[in-house]
């Protein structure tokens, strides 16, 4: 049985299409991450997925249930950490803790052990009478992580895990989710818009962009598939005639326009640039500047979205300047 | 999903009264003006002849129990507000998408939000008695407490109602100026509701804390306006109907 499986899934909110009819499965046991920029339409997916917001259209089952017909099932088998934290800051991290699972109905007996083992897996355990309020930021995140596990989820969803983290404290909880998933056997569903998150930690990627999915692979598989390196020309002047020339050349296996100019992918980018140069300059287009990118997640966002994660962003804060253009590089900033 | 859980109910109950007893100010801050109202007025007024006060019952002891349902009515309101403070700190979707039902989440609010302004309800009561106050009967303090129960459980109900109103906290004081004020002013509680105007009497005929502080002045002090059976009764109908409201409205809550 499939961990999740999704079936034409459509959420709108007035005239916006904010998931835009989605099907895809995650298997059993699978880490799965969902890449895009904020505004994508992730979170909206994963509130449908974890019973909190009913969709528009389409149906989806998590561990068998249905979303919408039965949801008290689905509650039960999956577990959820939030993007903003969600803990009671005056309880300690056991009274936190022990607040979950009575809501999930464990017995005296089953809790304690519970309890007991997820601090010990999280390493809060020295920790464990402290008020919540005096955790660092990565040991709150690990106490979600923990509680997220703690009634023994089927699935497990991160909702931008690691946002607001520093450089090092995401680090460790890369490694500490991919235990989990290999330890507790729990299929793990997160949403990220650090590219270098996905590509680290992921068993299979989706492109997600403006409420769809442009693609659905390994990210190794994803990286291949652009078919070699993309290079940008920046031009002055108009293009036409240098595109013809670059349709007439068999090395270079596609090229688009964006505002700057042209990008162009090839093989072994670096050792065409003098070739790319000198049929510009035949063409009698001035080049004014020139950029290669090595096939990554990155470049593969690119093409298949047409835009850099730092660019959908800008767009989703409605032409102001993105706060958050450091995401792409999957640099130390939170969007928060 | 199970409509009521009773171990859901409890994690909320207990974590409410954790919370509580944690926090010293809180319970200082929740006190502190029912018991300067108290001071001020009791004193200010001692000499003053208050028309429509019962024969023989001097000001003080006419004004510790609308003073004790004052308290009630802040302590109960808030604690059904406060599903308002669990949302801003992203508490409340932890709570949300676990797998119980609304109105279990309501129940667990209510029981939480008595228990916490029956503590704050009693201190106040017992420190009315170094100001002068005398207990009528303390055979009649079992029927006190299930009075106050039922205040707490009306008030609770109306603030989740209310808090189901509002998408944050910014409305918080004007709730408190134009909601919950005149519910205090307009429930006897500090003079008898008999010297208002007809229009606004009807009011507080209207106002379920008028029979809570009534019911109150009749098992405290031995003296009310209207028969003990019927404020209780008024009690339990106010008590279902805010608390069928509130799970109502909070059960239309969006979660996200």
């Amino acid at each position: 049985m499939a961990a999740i499986q999704v079936d034409g899934l459509t959420k709108r909110f007035g005239e916006t299409v904010a998931v835009d009819d989605l099907s895809f499965t995650v298997e059993e046991g699978e880490l799965f991450g969902l890449l895009g920029p904020n505004g994508a339409g992730k979170s909206t997916l994963i509130n449908m997925l974890v019973t909190l917001l009913g969709p528009t259209e389409g149906t989806a089952t998590v561990d068998g249930h249905d979303i919408v017909d039965d949801t008290a099932a689905v509650r039960n088998s999956i577990g959820i950490v939030f993007q903003e934290q969600a803990l009671d800051e005056e309880l300690t991290g056991e009274e936190n803790l022990a607040f979950h699972s009575r809501l999930y109905g464990q017995s005296a007996g089953e809790r304690a052990e519970r309890i007991d083992e997820i601090l010990d897996l999280v390493g809060l355990d020295d920790e464990r009478d402290d008020p919540v309020g005096t955790y660092s930021g990565g040991m709150k995140r690990r106490l979600e992580i923990g509680r997220g596990l703690l009634h023994e989820p089927a699935v497990l969803f991160l909702d931008e895990p690691t946002t607001g983290l520093d450089a090092r404290t995401r680090r460790d909880s890369w490694e500490y989710i991919r235990r989990l998933n290999e330890e507790a056997g729990v299929s793990v569903v997160l949403t990220t818009h650090y590219i270098e998150e996905a590509e680290q930690l992921c068993d299979r990627v989706a492109v997600v962009d403006d409420g769809d999915i442009a693609a659905i692979d390994s990210p190794d598989a994803l990286t291949a598939s652009i078919g070699g390196d993309v290079v940008s020309l920046e031009l002055g002047g108009r293009t036409d005639a240098l595109r013809d020339r670059l349709a007439a050349q068999s090395w270079v296996s596609s090229f688009s326009a964006d505002d700057a100019g042209l990008r162009v992918t090839v093989d072994h980018g670096r050792q065409r640039i003098a070739d790319l140069v000198r049929l510009a300059d035949d063409a009698g287009v001035p080049v004014t500047a020139v950029d290669v990118r090595e096939p990554n997640l990155e470049t593969a966002f690119l093409s298949l979205t047409g835009a850099t994660m730092a660019e959908r962003e800008a767009d989703a804060a409605d032409g102001t300047v993105s706060d958050d253009g450091s995401a792409v590089v999957g640099a130390a900033g939170g969007d928060r | 999903m199970r409509r009521v859980g009773p171990l859901a109910i409890y994690a909320l109950w207990l974590r409410d009264v954790k919370r509580f007893a944690r926090t010293p100010s809180r319970i200082v801050g929740s006190i502190a003006m029912p018991l300067l109202f108290l001071v001020f007025l009791g004193f200010g007024f001692s000499g003053a002849a208050i028309p429509g006060l019962p024969e023989g019952v001097d000001y003080l002891q006419y004004l510790v129990p609308g003073m004790v349902g004052f308290t009630m009515l802040f302590g109960a309101s808030f604690a059904g507000m406060s599903i308002l403070a669990d949302q801003e700190v992203g508490f409340l979707k932890e709570i949300l998408v676990a797998p119980v039902s609304r109105t279990s989440i309501v129940l667990g609010r209510i029981a939480g939000g008595s228990t916490t302004a029956l503590v704050q309800a009693a201190l106040i009561l017992l420190l009315s008695i170094p100001l002068g106050f005398e207990i009528h009967s303390l055979l009649s303090l079992p029927v006190a407490v299930v009075v106050l129960l039922l205040i707490a459980t009306t008030f609770v109900g109306f603030g989740v109602a209310l808090a189901s109103q509002f998408s944050d906290s910014e409305g918080f004081g004007l709730v408190v100026q134009f909601v919950i004020f005149p519910i205090f002013f307009l429930s006897g509680a500090i003079y008898p509701i008999s010297s208002l105007p007809d229009a606004v009497g009807a009011i507080a005929l209207a106002n379920p804390l008028t029979y809570g502080v009534d019911a109150l002045r009749a098992v405290l002090v031995g003296s009310s306006r209207f028969p003990l059976a019927l404020d209780l009764g008024a009690l339990v109908v106010s008590s279902l109907l805010t608390v069928a409201l509130g799970t109502y409205l909070f059960e239309r809550v969006e979660a996200v």
